[in-house]
Formats: C-alpha cells, structure tokens, sequence
C-alpha cells in the first residue's frame, strides 16, 4: 500500500516477555524472537506480528493494553528495558518505533510493579485507584444547565495555560510504576492542580485536595520523597512542581478545615 | 417493515426544539428513582448523558469495555468543537451554524435536528468552562476560537490539539462525581454483547466480563447506547483499535434500523500508510489548514524531488486554486476527493505517490515577522525570524508536529508534512429518532452511533459537539417522553425468558468462535475485510465494484468461520477472542455498507459514486429519487435486509448544488 517513510533495513530482537496467566497465580519471562522487523513499525505492532504468529499456531497471544495507539488515551502501559513506557521521554509506549533498538537487541518487556496497580494478565494491570482517586474529588460540581455564560468567568491566560499543562495528564500510571514509594502524587497533584489553578475551581478547593490525598493514601499509594523519576517517566512531562503545589493546598485546607467556622444549617431550605 | 416516525415537531425551525420541550411528558421527580437506565459507553455522549440523568435522579448503570471510562475515543479528538456564540464578532449564529452543517452535510441531514445542535452548543461552551475545561484564552481572559472547515467565521473552541481529550475528562469528572456519589454504578471491562427485547421494547443488556468472561444480565427501563462510530471496519482508520461495532450491530440483529451506514468520512489529513504491519493511522488535526498550505508539483516529472527544489511557480496549491472562497479549508470530502485526484493524475508525493504536502513555511515567515515587529526588533535576520516563526507555530500546532515527528521522523518545521486521506468518522449508525430513540422504543442512541445529525458529511469540530449534545442537553429531556409511558420500577425481572435467551445467543456465539480452530489469526481476516471496503466502498465508489465487494465479503465471512483461530479459552481475559466477535460483526456490517452504497445511485458528501459526478468531478446529488435516509431493517440472517425510507422535508433551506468555490 502507502509507503511515505523511507524504508530501512530490517531489524531482528529478541523478547523477553513477563506471562502470567491470571491475577493469583505465578508469573515467569519467557523469551520470543521477533525476526525482519521494518525499524519504522511501533513497538506495539510488533508486538501484533509476534502474536500474530502465536494465534496462527493455537497458542495464546500475549495480552497487553492498549487502544488509541497515538499517545493520549492513556490504555497502554509497557515497561520497556526497565523503564515505563521505554527508553524516550515525553512519549507513550504506543509511540515508541523499533528503530529505537539495535538488530540482535534483547528486550525485556514487563507490567507496572506496583502494589495497588495488581497484574490481570501477562503486561495488563487493574488501574481502577485511579478512577477511584477521581472519585472522591477530581471534579467540579455542575449540573448541566445551571453554568453561566462562558465568558462570565474569564480566566487569566498564564492560568490557564499552567492548568492546561497539568490537565494533560493521560492517566496512565507511568508515575507510579517509576517511583520506588508507587507513590501517585504526580497524578494526583496534576487534577488538583489544573483545578485548582482555575476560577471555577475554587468553591470546593479545599475539599478536593483533602479527599483526593485521604482516597490516594487509603489505596496503598506511598509516599514522595522528591525524586521526581515520576515527571521523567511521565509521557506528557508534567511537572514535579505540581507536587509541591498540592503539598501547599493540602496544608492550608487541612488549617482551615481545623479552624474554619462552620454554619448548623446543613442543607437547603424548606 | 419497520416504522420510521421521525416525530419532528411542527412549527417554524427555531421554535421546534422549544415547543417540543414544551410538549413531551415529564416524570416527576420521585418516579424518575424507580427507573433504571443502562448507559453503554462513556465518551462524550455517554458520560455526559449518565451524569445528567443521575442529577436528574434516575437509577443509571454505566457499561464500559475499557478498563476506566476515560479512555474512550473520544479523547483523541485534536482540534475543537463548534459553537455559535459569535464571541469573535464575525456575524457568526444559531442559523448560520445550522447552514453550514446542513450545506457541509450536502442536505442529508434533518433540519429540525441541526437546528437543535446549533441551538444547543452555546450551552454546551457554558457547561464545559464551568467543569474546569481548560480553553485557550486570549490575554484578557476571555475564549479564543479558530476556524474550520466549511466555515466561514472562527467558531472552533479549542485547548492546544487536545480538544477531545479535555472535554472527555470533563465529562468523565462529572461522571466520576456521580459514581462517587453512588448515583452511578460503573462497570468497566464488560462488553454489551446483545440486547435484550421484551414485547418491542429495548429492556436491558448482556454484557460479558471482559476478565472473567462471566456474562451478566442488566434489565433497564430504558437502554442508551452511546458506542462510538464503525470506522474500524476499514482495519486501517484513525479511531482506536478497540472501536467497534458490536453494541450497535447485535441491536441491529434485534431490530434496531441502521441508518445510512455507507456515509463514511474520509479525512483528507493524516499520516500516510508505511507498511503492512501497520495498526492504526495518525490523524493530522484540521486545525493545522488555518495556516498549512496543501500543494503538489504541477509536473508529474518533479514529484520525486525534495520539496524545497520545487519552486514556487512549479507548485500546485489546488485546494486554493479550486476552491478561491474556501481555500485550504474546503471541507473534508471535498478536500480528500481533490487530493485523490491529484495522485490520480499522477502528481502525488512521497514514495508510493499516495501523499500530499501540508506546507508551513509561508506561516512560520508571517508569524516569524510579526514576532519580530511585537518584540519591536529590526533589521532582524532570515534565521532569527524563522526562530520566531517556528516558536510561534510550536505554540499552536506544537504536540502535533512532535506526533508528526515520532513516527515519520522527519521535521514538518523544517520539510512539509506528507499527509494523505484516512477513514476517520462514520456519519451513519442507528436511525433514531428526533427524542433519539431508535424504532425500537426504549433504546436511545446518542453520538457517533447514530445517525442523526451531520448527513452525507460532518463538519471539523461537530462531533463533539454533537456527543455532548446529545447527553447533555438533549436525551436528558427526551428519555422522559418514553419512560412516563412505562410504569414506574416495571421493568421485567433477569429471569425474564427473553434474557435466558439472549444469554445463550451470546454463549453460543462465543462456543462456536472457540470450536472453529483454523488457521488463520483474527487479524488476517481483519485486514482482508479492510482492503475490500477501502478499495471498493471508500473514497470512490461503483456500481461494478460494489457488487464484486459483497461478493468477496461473503466469501470472506464464510471463510472466517471455518478457519479462524482463537487460542484460549472463553472464562479468562482473551483478547483473540473479543477481536474476533468485534471482526466478525464487521464483516457483516461491511457487506451493509456496500449494499447501502450500491443502492444509493447519486453521489452525496462522503458517498461519492463514479457514475454521478458533474464534469469538474463533483458529487452530483439526485434529490427527486434520494432525498431520503434509508435505514436497514435485519431479516434475518441469510435473508436480503430490508431497505425502510425516510423521506427528508426541507422546509427552510433550498437544497441546492453545495460549491465551496
């Protein structure tokens, strides 16, 4: 068919994929060779032709997450040579092309390691604490049809520009599988604050951050301590200063929370 | 035959959708406890439509087959969404929307529901700032827009080139909170596998766990399916590879209309095709002809030289020469139709000759010189005013210029961008109608999976203003129409006859996926099915291949059940065999499609058919004889569908020869 880029020499690895079968049960690396491969196929479609081969033969393929395949959807979640999302900064393991090895390279191809991302299957780990992190604050409270004019709120450009940086998040969880605490104050601090940095986010500012920190350490996320493999790891580069942020908002909501005097009427009127 | 009441209201155009409002029941907010709404999918339309009927106080279950509900396609939209709130001054309104997406659709569309989404988008703007969408704004605070396609005024709302995926997470921040709440209850990682119908009405779900293969029942008072378009049936297209058509397929096999399924958009700007282990094609946003210029050399001698040794007189801007009043934004169908036939002639670029340039030199100079003149600099040099330039260009097209980067690596700020049309959006899906309720009461369709709103062709920028629409502001209303018929919480019991049966349809499917063994993975039959659609039932389309097309597509699903080969079992996370249920419905689908195509005999928006073309090669439309949605009515299998019409009144707008010239 269509061939725009220039073809290259083929290339040929070898894989060492983690298998395992289920949840509970035990894992191990077993070796696949991946021979004349095009450099300019994505880590991913290789992945395709070697399983592929594996279906043609009645074996079961290697199961591994992925969707969009263009870096935003956030699905997949490789660690690649050690590191998430492979050896390239600001990029998915969607985008990551074979012509990033060397012919006769080994590969080693494994899940995200961390306690509350737990192994489904062979590469795919259950990130539902993300959602659930959502869940308990990652929101502003509009019910549909109850916004002003858009325009009613304006937002200082730098503003929304910063919060438009930590809002990229793809939520992934490269953060988490790069730092040594599983900690995931970068995907947390990146929601809080992109809202947080925005007029509208203000009303429940205090709330947010307060429930989004309780639900994150109540999943066995641990801790940071200023490493910030986490903004390396992460494929949009948000940055650790967001961390810092969220650390800021925590401690004054947690004052405030202490301190600030609250009204007996809970609830509407009659 | 089915029934086709499209229920639009009377009335002069703008009053329609208030006046409906007006009309249709209400279900009084102790009643609205009792009912329980199945919402499958949670992209735009999805999410948005299961956080508002939980405000609203229904009992909602959301079904998704991801693994969170954020990473729905939607996500991947990059250049914006459409709204008619003229902030930029530039005569821009309600009707004028209207128009444009009426005219962009090349009069296939129902007026009285174009009318609603152009009403409806000012306030979908409004909801979305409210919900911490980060737009881009202009120094004072206020939004920014930008143009699109087929549009004469800046309309498009935008956060940098990720558009979708802002106002997905909006959405699913407002889905989260109902989840949270307890209003919603989520189930990722199921897979609606078949419908369940109880005396007509649309009455829940199967779904099939994903991890356990556990197949589950879900009776509702009223299903909502909000599954995303069927462009994967091409194999190669720009959605994500998990897109599918199954949710809306097997509601079809239960009587569900498929509603103009040949109305395929094909983008004209995405990255060429490199290989044949290729996935999945990269999508160069719309956004990017605000200051791109589309050329090919004007000899067919010169298309293996480097670009920058073509010069300027040796170059063939056509969509500016062919189109003067739109220029580089001419609208999709036309615009990929153009760079056709451009390699038709022979002048395409890049390897294969299946590739156009997408040029930013002239904007990096402009933008390079106003830098230079706001930064009060002078006498400045070439180099530092293409430093400026390039700045200014990274700041609005800057992560699609590193896409572009990764998987081509070349430099577009430095070479053009090769680009060449791909299968991007499907303007056909379920027929519903104008409450979004398809001819089996009960089951509503919002977003890419009906049909309703773009006809032959959508416009840059409306799809998600027509996903949120959809959940937002309108099936919100309508849903109350159908469910203050029905009694409160009577809903039929799972142990219902009718869901033992759907039940077994589904396990009997997935047992014999599993008994055939072939020898050939899922894949091969994918792309086998691709190639027939792209070649005969794409861009161009004839009667003779068409008719070849079905042929081979029946053969092909012939073949694919008995050789097939699905490792695995049917009690574990097995992805061979999801691929294989998603494939093996888009084969059937695909042989639809070419029916649809082949019968209708005119050539519209994204359908163009080689035999109706006006001399310069323009779609030429037959309004006596097809001025009309034909939506297909399942047989049964082995059995011809049946082709149901509805007619299309325009009571406002003049059809006419749509020109962009």
């Amino acid at each position: 068919m269509v061939a725009s880029i220039p073809s290259s020499t083929p290339i040929s690895i070898t894989l060492r994929v983690w298998r395992q079968a289920g949840p509970n049960q035990p894992g191990r690396f077993v070796e696949y060779p991946a021979k004349n491969l095009n450099p300019n196929m994505s880590f991913l479609e290789m992945l395709d032709v070697v399983n592929d081969g594996l279906e043609a033969k009645g074996e079961e393929p290697i199961a591994f997450a992925h969707d969009c395949r263009e870096g935003i959807c956030g699905t997949c979640s490789l660690v690649i040579n050690g590191k998430p999302h492979g050896p390239h900064r600001g990029i998915a393991s969607c985008q990551t092309y074979m012509r990033s090895f060397n012919d006769g390279d080994v590969i080693v191809v494994e899940p995200y390691r961390a306690k509350p991302f737990p192994v489904v299957r062979d590469l795919i780990t259950d990130r539902s604490a993300f959602d659930a992190i959502q869940q308990a604050g990652g929101f502003i409270t509009v019910r549909p049809g109850s916004a002003p004019d858009a325009n009613a709120i304006p937002v200082p450009k730098d503003a929304a520009d910063l919060a438009m940086d930590a809002a990229q998040c793809i939520g992934c969880g490269a953060c988490v599988a790069a730092c040594k605490n599983a900690s995931a104050m970068l995907f947390v601090s990146a929601k809080v604050g992109h809202l947080g940095l925005l007029p509208q986010g203000q009303a429940e500012r205090d709330s947010r951050v307060l429930n989004m920190v309780a639900k994150m350490d109540e999943l066995g996320f641990g801790n940071c301590t200023n490493q910030y493999e986490c903004s390396a790891a992460c494929p949009k580069l948000i940055s650790h200063d967001f961390i810092a942020r969220m650390n800021r908002d925590y401690l004054g909501a947690t004052f405030r929370q202490a301190f600030k005097p609250k009204s007996n009427a809970a609830g509407g009127g009659a | 035959m089915a029934i086709l009441d499209s229920k639009i209201p009377s009335g002069p155009l703008a009053d329609k959708w208030r006046k409906h409002k007006i009309d249709i029941k209400l279900v009084n907010p102790a009643n609205k406890r009792k009912y329980h709404v199945v919402v499958v999918g949670a992209g735009l339309a999805g999410a948005s439509a299961a956080a508002s009927l939980a405000d609203l106080g229904y009992q909602v279950t959301c079904v998704v087959f991801h693994d969170s509900p954020r990473r729905a396609h939607s996500i991947a939209a990059q250049g914006g969404i459409n709204a008619a709130k003229n902030y930029q001054n530039d005569g821009d309104s309600v009707y004028r929307l209207f128009y444009d997406t009426i005219k962009g659709g090349d009069y296939r569309a129902r007026e009285a529901n174009v009318h609603r989404l152009a009403e409806v988008s000012v306030n979908i703007i409004d909801q979305c700032a409210a919900l911490g969408v980060p737009f881009a704004r202009e120094y004072g605070g206020l939004l920014a827009n930008r143009s699109f396609g087929g549009a004469q005024v800046s309309r498009t709302f935008y956060a940098r080139g990720q558009t979708g995926q802002q106002l997905l997470l909006g959405a699913y921040s407002s889905l989260s909170r109902c989840v949270g709440q307890g209003t919603v209850k989520l189930v990722t990682e199921h897979e609606m596998n078949d419908l369940v119908v109880v005396d007509g009405h649309a009455k829940g779900i199967i779904a099939r766990d994903l991890k356990t293969g556990k197949l589950v029942r879900l009776a509702a008072d009223a299903v909502i399916l909000a599954t995303g378009g069927y462009g994967n049936v091409f194999n190669l297209s720009t959605y994500a590879r998990g897109s599918n058509t199954t949710a809306i397929w097997r509601a079809y096999k239960r009587g569900a209309c498929f509603a103009n399924p040949c109305y395929t958009q094909i983008h004209p700007t995405c990255i060429p095709v490199s290989g044949d282990y290729q996935s999945k094609l990269t999508l160069m946003s719309e956004s990017l002809r605000n200051d791109g210029r589309i050329w090919v050399p004007k000899n067919k001698a010169d298309v293996k030289k480097a670009p920058a040794d073509i010069p300027e007189a040796d170059r063939d801007y056509f969509l500016e020469r062919i189109y003067p009043s739109f220029g580089n934004l001419a609208p999709r169908d036309v615009s990929s139709r153009a760079a056709k036939r451009m390699c038709d002639e022979g002048r395409g670029v890049g390897e294969t000759g299946l590739g156009v340039y997408l040029d930013f030199a002239d904007a990096i100079q402009r933008y390079g010189k106003q830098a230079a003149a706001r930064a009060n600099l002078h006498d400045v040099s070439p180099a530092k005013i293409l430093e400026l330039g390039e700045a200014a260009v990274a700041e609005r097209y800057g992560n699609l210029f590193d896409i572009y980067k990764e998987i081509t690596d070349e430099s577009a700020y430095k070479q053009p961008m090769r680009i060449y049309p791909a299968v991007h959006y499907t303007m056909g899906g379920l027929w519903v109608d104008y409450n979004l309720m398809s001819n089996l009461p009960g089951l509503f369709v919002l977003g890419e999976a009906n049909f309703s709103d773009h006809g032959a062709n959508r416009l840059g920028a409306s799809a998600l203003m027509q996903g949120l629409a959809d959940g937002f502001f309108v099936v919100p209303y309508t849903i109350g129409d159908y469910l203050a018929g029905q009694k409160p919480g009577g809903r039929p019991s799972i142990d219902h006859a009718a869901f033992a049966a759907a039940e077994k349809n589904v396990a009997d499917l997935v047992a014999k996926l599993l008994s055939i063994k072939g020898k050939e993975p899922v894949s091969h039959y994918h792309k086998r099915l691709g190639k027939i659609m792209w070649d005969y039932c794409g861009m161009s389309r004839t009667k003779e291949g068409l008719t070849r097309a079905i042929a081979e597509i029946q053969a092909l699903k012939k073949e694919f059940w008995s050789n097939v080969n699905i490792p695995g079992s049917a009690e574990s996370l097995n992805q061979a065999l999801e691929k294989a249920g998603r494939v093996a419905d888009f084969i059937e689908l695909g042989e639809l499609m070419c029916r649809d195509a082949l019968t209708r005999e005119e050539s519209c928006g994204g359908h163009f058919r080689e035999e109706y073309q006006h001399p310069d090669g323009e779609c030429k439309r037959d309004d006596e004889k097809f001025a009309h949605v034909a939506a297909w009515e399942f047989q049964g299998e082995g059995s011809e569908p049946l082709r149901n019409v509805e007619p299309l009144n325009y009571e406002t707008v003049k059809m006419s020869v749509r020109s962009y010239k």
